[in-house]
């Protein structure tokens, strides 16, 4: 196969065409591969989806205008410093400390510019509250830092401390008040502000004893306030598109739901440290006791208040309740017919009273379902939440995946067809993304059946957190009698089913709600 | 550069396996809009993990890095069936291989999420794709079978 050498333009022979275009033939398998693949992906769309209707995602939520609001914050501690951030306050110190982060990771960096553009709430922090000194001091600074400056940069107003949540609720400077305390003081605040006209943004649970559930919720109602519970997965992306798919009955009906708590550190049993600044002498302990049964100064009943049910309400309260609310606002579960718990403190024997293993069965009759909830504090096996239906399950954390049942009625025929697969996902949502895909690679497959496509969140950082708080203050600014989306009557629901379940587990029986005298039998 | 009927074969088979593998690889991601190499980078592994996972973090990098990604392979593949610039489309895909390979280099105790399809130590299969388009590189075919061979015979060649 040598060439011709000569200077001559050369003519192409039969034999240089067939070797210069031997690749056609190549080509055109790879093009009917390629269709053959665009026709599986399209029917997939088309005869998989059934042309289902999503929600345009609420991450959009815009700010609605008016004048500036005055907070005062009761329990600047861990959550309420939280709190803070999510409107767009942190102590200058935390600035410095993401600054000389900054320079070495892109994340810090982006976080911190995240965090300095993000929309001015038009708030101001006028009032706080805390029976820890420290607390309250830099919550001090933290309300001062409007402009979200490092240490020494401009600061303005600072706010003012009260010594008592009685005292910050009364204040002329204070329109609406978040209650970030632990779960014994949360509706003794929420009650003392409502009777003043405040509005409440208060920390889940609703309340610590059943009794305190119904004041709260007639003080509330009463008082005409805006009141929202701070379950912030209201403002989850997949928790909506689950809703809209399940209205669509794409899952089929439901008669399980799983939801459970999978934890293995001590702070996520509670056990976090113990500051070495606090003692008798800047802890107001008598007002932290409050309605509780008095004990004697205890530093680690301080810090660690959720491991005692003087204080807490354990798992039940404490951790079921965000997955109850979950479900509550995608399925619009209610309180449920009875409840049956049973668990005990098999890990964590450091003298808490309340349980690390708890299992609990909510039994939903009139809507022919059971909701399951099982708890560990001593393992991570991430179990999530799943919504069980006759013709697919829908597994539920940030992103929503949902797969097909092999014994699907509704999709038997498809299933025979080849157009789904059985047992495989067939629908993800990834949020940020707004729009759910059916799946078609098998790196898809892969990472979407282990929950593992996206463990972030797309495009712009989200802060459930801030857009609850910013809905909050939207219905406040609006004057027109709009609650928020966990509002009083949900918050109620909550409260109520969370305790069903704590009764049911100290008193070893089975608890039922009275539905016409509003009671727990 | 002469080769046997043999040789000419094998290397021309080569090359059109391995296009067949980047041009298809290619215009799947092109034909699918939703599809970013995001999970694939956030899983990366080894010395270089972190610049990939930064990569993945950063939403105009990342577009940018997915449209050249997906357009790179498609083109590469297409030279390389066509047998057009297939010389430089084998170094653009030794670039593209090298990448995947230190985003997830085979090196003993790393573990992916996405499962290995068989047994590698430091040698996987991207590394051997690496050094088989580094073969083509070297044994160019394109002016014995492509459309390089037609392009070059309009011309006039001038003798050495």
């Amino acid at each position: 196969m040598s060439e011709e050498p000569n200077n001559k333009k050369k003519s192409i022979s039969r034999r240089d065409m067939l070797a210069g275009l031997a690749s056609l033939p190549v080509l055109g398998v790879i093009g009917y591969g390629l269709l053959e693949h665009e026709a599986t992906k399209q029917r997939l769309r088309e005869k998989g989806l059934n042309n289902l209707q999503f929600p345009v995602p609420a991450a959009d939520m815009k700010k609605v205008d008016g004048q500036t609001l005055r907070i005062g914050v009761v329990g600047c501690g861990g959550r309420g410093g939280y709190l803070m951030k999510a409107l767009g306050f942190v102590h200058p110190d935390r600035i410095d400390d993401w600054e000389k982060k900054a320079k070495k990771e892109i994340f810090w960096a982006d976080y911190l510019k995240e965090f300095r553009n993000r929309e001015d709430l038009n708030i101001q922090i006028t009032a706080v509250c805390d029976v820890f000194d420290k607390n309250a001091e830099r919550a001090l600074k933290t309300g001062a830092n409007v402009y979200r400056n490092g240490e020494g940069g401009a600061m303005g107003a600072q706010p003012k401390r009260y010594l008592t949540y009685q005292e910050l609720v009364a204040a002329d400077d204070v329109d609406a008040v978040i209650v970030a305390t632990p779960d014994h003081l949360h509706v003794p605040i929420a009650i003392e502000a409502a009777k003043k006209g405040k509005h409440v943004y208060c920390e889940k649970p609703l309340s610590w004893t059943v009794d305190e559930t119904f004041e709260v919720r007639k003080v509330v109602k009463d008082s005409g306030i805006v009141f929202q519970l701070g379950h912030q997965g209201r403002q989850t992306e997949s928790y909506q598109v689950a809703k809209s798919i399940i209205s669509q009955n794409v899952i089929g009906k439901v008669s399980l739901i799983e939801v459970c708590t999978n934890r293995n550190d001590p702070n996520g049993a509670w056990v976090y440290d113990i500051d070495p600044e606090a003692n008798e002498k800047t802890i107001d302990w008598k007002q932290f006791i409050g309605l509780a049964p008095w004990h004697e100064f205890s530093l680690e009943r301080f810090f660690r208040w959720r491991c005692w049910w003087d204080y807490s309400t354990g798992l039940s309260g404490d951790l079921f309740t965000h997955e109850f609310d979950a479900m509550n606002q995608i399925m619009g579960l209610g309180i449920p017919a009875s409840a049956m718990a049973s668990g005990g403190i098999y890990f964590y024997k450091d003298g808490r009273t309340v349980p690390d293993v708890l299992n609990m069965a909510f039994e939903y009759p009139k809507k022919d379902l059971t909701l399951l909830y099982s708890a560990t504090l001593s393992s991570e096996k991430n179990r999530g939440k799943t919504i069980m239906g006759h013709d697919a399950w829908l597994e539920l954390d940030e992103n929503l995946t949902v797969y097909l049942d092999p014994r699907s009625t509704q999709y038997r025929e498809k299933i025979e067809n080849g157009i789904l697969e059985p047992s495989k996902p067939i629908y993800s949502y990834v949020p940020g993304q707004g729009s759910v895909d059916a799946i078609t690679t098998p790196t898809e497959k892969y990472f979407a059946g282990r929950g593992l496509l996206y463990t972030y969140r797309n495009g712009k950082a989200v802060d459930t957190t801030h857009l609850h708080l910013l809905e909050w203050l939207n219905c406040i600014r609006l004057e027109n009698g709009t609650q928020p989306s966990c509002n009083i009557d949900q918050a109620f629901e909550e409260a109520i089913t969370a305790h069903m379940g704590t009764i049911s587990y100290l008193e070893g029986r089975r608890t039922h709600w009275d539905e016409t005298n509003e009671k727990i039998t | 550069m002469n080769y046997s009927k043999k040789q000419l074969f094998s290397l021309v088979a080569l090359r059109m396996v391995i296009g067949w593998h980047f041009f298809y690889e290619g215009m799947v991601k092109v034909l699918n809009p939703a599809w970013t190499s995001k999970a694939y980078l956030l899983d990366s592994g080894g010395w270089f993990k972190q610049i990939f996972i930064e990569i993945a973090n950063h939403d105009a990098v990342l577009g940018t890095t997915d449209f050249f990604n997906a357009w790179g392979l498609t083109f590469i593949g297409l030279a390389l069936i066509l047998g057009a610039m297939s010389r430089a489309a084998s170094i653009a895909g030794m670039v593209l291989l090298m990448l995947y390979y230190l985003s997830h280099p085979a090196f003993p105790g790393m573990e992916y999420l996405f499962p290995s399809d068989g047994s590698y130590f430091i040698v996987n299969k991207t590394l051997i794709e690496f050094f088989a388009l580094f073969l083509l590189f070297t044994f160019p075919t394109d002016h014995k079978v492509g459309v390089c061979r037609l392009i070059r015979f309009n011309k006039t060649e001038i003798k050495p």
